[in-house]
């Protein structure tokens, strides 16, 4: 690897200077492309690996203007290269190959490459590049122009003045280019504004803004969701709306991608999926959709499909089924699933603006899905699936039978939040692997419907596995006291527990989730004699939850070995459906 | 005098590689990268690229020992191999690369043995001749050193 490091003279000497990073694992070619690039008097930056491109692209994240990458790379698919670069930074990508195949062209434009050149590469080609980051640079300007008035025209004609020459030249692209905003704006809403933001025209999508980025549209909920309701949530001032609009959009592809490959791997059905969902829109929220019915399934016990031989499975599947002793409504986002489980306990709950709220009292052997609460589903944007009907006894599996039920109402909010099934390389998990926090409420006597919230918890935590920024954070938020304790724990590693009072799988899962549920489950059992039943329970909700964070990263590549130790059940199973 | 018989013949050379077939404009665009700072270029690149793509050639004929044929694992490698022939401008082991690649897509094995022999046979006379023709050009000299007056 090679790079001249100065910093590049910006503008006025446009393109000279403009910083490429080259990734190709053909040493011949590299060394080619780079002295062809550096007589374009480009400042170049090679790379024989996709992963050291990626940790580099990271590491100086202003320090590129544009990368060029080559398709097939042993270490990493070219595609998937530019996947991660196009989510993380906002950076141009020329993809390059010596095989010109539309499919493979057509791949490489879908995944957001700006240009696809074909080997032998030649010089004039490279000469001309620069085009690609300019037209970026006027995009940004013009699409904020067509919106928001005149001050920014003031500054697209400075542009345009800048490059007078070269803007003439390219009057085409420009179009083009105008085209492929004005369908992106389209996509998104039609409310924008923050003309305070032009000063930066380029963002580069740190791990750090990502990350608030991902927590606005959750927050939002996913159909909701608009690039002006997730900056006013991000509150980063010297973002425009046009910045999250296209990234925004990026992370929907993204997510589409993502979904594809999840329907391929998983075989269960979509029509359930529908009936669930009725307000999804397949390609949109595809991703959701097929964790949800992974959910689904395993709250039915239809697993079926997927040629389930695997404990762990059951053991999801009979956690489902404790849950919905209460309400249970699932939320679901977009990369990250988020649970929310209300369990409210016996007599008196009202839920408030979910409208779930349901009694013990009214047993039926099975659970069903009764009714899909609209107001939940506008709210979190993503379905809401209540189980209405509860019987009390079906908990014998699910160790609620030791539960007494006491007089305490209690409501408990489980809040889950999924991680980004993730795509390779450690860092890249960091970003997008977010903690899951899940919170649980038992609220004295008179607990009136929680709002289910969907990020963080207040109060008194419990923290499981928090310390670990890869892993699901687990918060158990105890707001009043009938289960007689504050938890408070922080634990990466996981031991084993013995766990009495339950079936030998769930026994066994609970062995490798650790040492912080050996805690929780001694407290919790403490609990169950005082007659609150939520705790195990809840227990095993973190457990189900954990597994398909892990599963999903797994089927993603997932490299890390720490986590891969620490969670040796849940790798079976992500084996087992990968 | 006698430099620029050399010159003339040098030239005779070079223009033999791309008139029987071995070489395309890629070699030319290499050879116009060459400049004072790498005023060796060409033979740089060259060599680099039969150092590198040795092990690609490798590679290949393990893969065609096997009994039963990979034959997604042999276009994976003949498909690097045929990038790296891209970049000097093999032309003829690059055809050759392309009729493997063809029969790999129709799972003909025999074919590929075949044309892999082709390929290794053009991938060793083109070294052989780009070797002679970079020797001789080292004796001739660069050719502003012959021309210039002294």
């Amino acid at each position: 690897m090679e790079c001249n490091g100065f910093n590049s003279p910006r503008s006025d000497t446009f393109p000279a200077g403009l910083r490429v990073l080259v990734v190709d694992d053909d040493p011949t070619w590299l060394k080619i492309l780079e002295k062809m690039l550096k007589k374009c008097s480009y400042e170049v930056t090679t790379c024989g690996l996709a992963r050291e491109a990626l940790d580099l692209l990271r590491e100086r994240k202003d320090g590129f203007d544009i990368v060029i990458s080559d398709v097939n790379m042993p270490d990493m698919d070219g595609f998937k290269l530019l996947e991660n670069m196009g989510l993380e930074m906002d950076l141009p990508v020329i993809m390059m190959s010596v095989d010109g195949e539309t499919s493979r062209v057509m791949k490489g434009v879908q995944h957001g490459a700006c240009d696809y050149l074909l080997k032998p590469i030649r010089m004039k080609e490279l000469r001309n590049i620069w085009q690609h980051v300019f037209r970026k640079r006027v995009h940004e300007v013009r699409d904020i122009e067509s919106h928001d008035g005149f001050e920014e025209i003031q500054i697209m004609r400075n542009v345009s003045d800048q490059y007078d020459d070269i803007y003439l030249h390219n009057g085409g692209d420009l179009t083009s280019g105008k085209k492929r905003k004005d369908v992106e704006n389209k996509l998104d809403n039609k409310d924008f504004g923050d003309p305070s933001s032009l000063k930066k025209a380029r963002v580069v999508w740190t791990v750090d803004l990502h990350q608030k980025f991902v927590k606005a549209v959750n927050q939002i909920g996913f159909d909701k969701v608009g690039p002006k309701k997730i900056l006013d949530l991000m509150n980063v001032p010297w973002l425009t709306r046009e910045n999250v609009a296209s990234h925004l959009q990026k992370y929907r592809l993204y997510l589409c991608r993502l979904q594809k490959e999840n329907d391929i791997k998983a075989s269960f059905g979509g029509i359930k999926q529908a009936d669930l969902s009725p307000k999804h829109t397949a390609g949109k929220f595809g991703l959701h959709n097929s964790i949800n019915i992974q959910q689904d399934d395993a709250a039915n016990g239809h697993f079926g499909t997927s040629d389930n031989k695997i404990p762990p499975h059951n053991i999801d599947h009979k956690i489902h089924e404790a849950e919905l002793k209460g309400i249970v409504s699932m939320s679901m986002t977009k990369p990250k699933k988020a649970q929310i489980v209300n369990i409210p306990e016996p007599q008196k709950l009202s839920s408030s603006g979910t409208g779930l709220s349901h009694s013990w009292g009214s047993l039926e052997p099975d659970p069903k899905y009764a009714a899909f609460d609209s107001t939940l589903t506008m709210q979190y944007s993503w379905r809401d699936i209540q189980y209405q009907e509860y019987k009390p006894h079906l908990q014998l599996e699910n160790g609620f039978r030791h539960l007494p039920l006491p007089a305490i109402q209690n409501h408990i909010q489980v809040n889950t939040l999924r991680p980004v099934p993730s795509t390779n390389t450690i860092p890249f998990n960091k970003e997008r692997d977010k903690p899951s926090p899940i919170e649980i409420q038992p609220s004295g006597a008179k607990c009136r419907s929680q709002q289910i919230r969907q990020v963080a918890p207040t109060g008194n935590a419990f923290d499981l596995l928090s310390a670990q920024s890869e892993s699901s954070m687990t918060n158990f938020h105890t707001s009043s006291p009938p289960a007689s304790a504050t938890f408070s724990m922080k634990n990466q590693g996981i031991d084993r527990i013995s766990v009495t009072d339950l079936e030998s799988n769930k026994g066994n899962l609970i062995q490798e989730i650790g040492e912080a549920f050996a805690c929780i489950d001694e407290d919790l059992t403490a609990s169950c004699f005082q007659g609150d039943c939520c705790s195990i329970n809840l227990g095993f909700q973190n457990i189900a939850e954990v597994s398909p964070y892990l599963y999903d990263a797994l089927k993603f590549d997932y490299e890390n070995p720490c986590d891969s130790l620490e969670y040796p059940v849940i790798i079976d199973q992500g084996l087992f459906i990968a | 005098m006698e430099r620029t018989q050399m010159h003339r013949q040098l030239a005779n050379m070079r223009k033999s590689l791309f008139d029987q077939g071995y070489l395309d404009e890629q070699f030319i665009q290499l050879e116009e990268l060459q400049d004072d700072a790498n005023p060796n270029f060409v033979e740089e690149v060259v060599t680099l690229f039969y150092r590198d793509s040795a092990r690609l050639i490798q590679s290949i004929d393990q893969a065609l020992d096997k009994s039963t044929l990979d034959f997604t694992k042999l276009d994976g490698y003949m498909h690097q191999f045929k990038g790296s022939c891209s970049s000097i401008g093999a032309k003829k082991v690059k055809s050759e690369c392309t009729q493997f690649k063809e029969y790999c897509k129709a799972g003909n094995g025999e074919g590929c043995k075949k044309t892999f022999q082709q390929v290794k046979k053009e991938y060793a006379t083109l070294k052989k001749k780009l070797e002679a023709y970079f020797q001789f050009a080292r004796q001739v000299g660069p050719v502003e050193t012959a021309c210039r007056p002294k």
